[in-house]
């Protein structure tokens, strides 16, 4: 296998020294819900995405994490993004092209993207697609 | 689910909500005996005969957040609809099995879906509880253990780091390549 361990020693040796460099300085913390509903609307190639993306960027800090059913199942996928303050932004109806502008103007540049958040009017969710 | 490998995903939240410290997880393609069998296993706080009798009612769930839980139902479902068997059974504070089994060529059973990125997805929800992953093809098999790669990394680096999760990913694709083309 052209895979080896070698390499997973090689990531850690990296990782080692990006850990002491970040020490003390939280980025963004993203949250992908994650139960039978997100599963099934796509959330698997979503969070995968903007792994992949956060990588590519090379933005540090970012962590993503995974949730259970956030209770909107219509709404799924969803992703949360948390700021270092602790701020909240939802994210829903994702997908890989929708989760990789995320990455770039959110999490990189940080610009919320506006088109894609959830928009509560007197307490109803207004579906993103329609609004 | 458009992919046996995401109802995977699903039933293996139920292990780790079960405080499960370690999950297996079998698949067994065999095309000779036209069987997929899926087997998923944690040394959990399992179910009492009471709970295991209601488990796979879509109306019954633990969570008290909301009174569905479809997870098992789904895959039992789906297992039924290709000529395929379904089973829980359990131990109180021992274990769980999930095991669904599928007729390979049924016309109603869809991929098994792209097992990598299960395995890394599932990685990702799994803390501290170890992964054992084999996949057998005919007579070939493949074996991916969370403790071996933990090994490598050490204390400081999470397992669930954007590069190791994509290593993980390219490692377990390779592996499974390997089995298919024997």
């Amino acid at each position: 296998m052209a895979k080896t361990l070698k390499e997973l020693e090689e990531i850690r040796k990296q990782k080692l020294e990006e850990i002491n460099l970040r020490k003390g300085r939280d980025g963004y913390r993203v949250v992908v819900g994650m139960a039978t509903c997100g599963i099934a609307a796509g959330a698997r190639p979503v969070m995968l995405k903007m792994m992949e993306e956060v990588e590519a960027m090379g933005i540090q800090g970012v962590t993503v994490e995974q949730t259970g059913c956030i209770g909107a199942c219509r709404l799924e996928p969803i992703v949360e993004v948390y700021d270092p303050e602790g701020n909240k932004t939802t994210y829903i109806k994702m997908d890989e092209d929708k989760a990789a502008e995320v990455v770039e103007k959110h999490l990189r540049d940080n610009q919320v993207v506006e088109e894609y958040i959830v928009t509560m009017i007197d307490g109803k969710v207004i579906d993103p697609v329609e609004k | 689910m458009k992919e046996l490998s995401l109802h995977i995903i699903d039933i293996a939240q139920n292990s780790i909500r079960a405080d499960a410290k370690e999950v297996q997880l079998t698949i067994v393609e065999n095309m000779l005996e036209n069987r997929l069998i899926i087997t998923i296993e944690d040394n959990g706080r399992g179910m009492n005969k009471e709970t295991l009798e209601k488990v796979l009612d879509p109306f019954y769930t633990s969570r008290t957040t909301r009174k569905v839980g479809l997870g098992l139902s789904l895959f039992r479902q789906a297992a039924l609809g290709c000529d395929g068997d379904f089973s829980v059974t359990s131990e109180e504070n021992k274990f769980t099995v999930v095991k669904a089994e599928f007729k390979y060529d049924h016309i109603d059973r869809v991929p098994l879906g792209n097992m990598p990125d299960t395995i890394a997805t599932m990685i990702m929800s799994f803390g501290d509880t170890r992964l054992i992953y084999r996949h057998t093809i005919n007579a070939e098999t493949f074996t991916f253990d969370t403790k071996e790669i933990k090994e490598v990394l050490g204390e400081e680096v999470p397992l669930v780091s954007t590069e190791v999760v994509q290593w993980i990913r390219e490692y377990i694709q390779e592996g499974l390549e390997e089995i298919m083309e024997v």
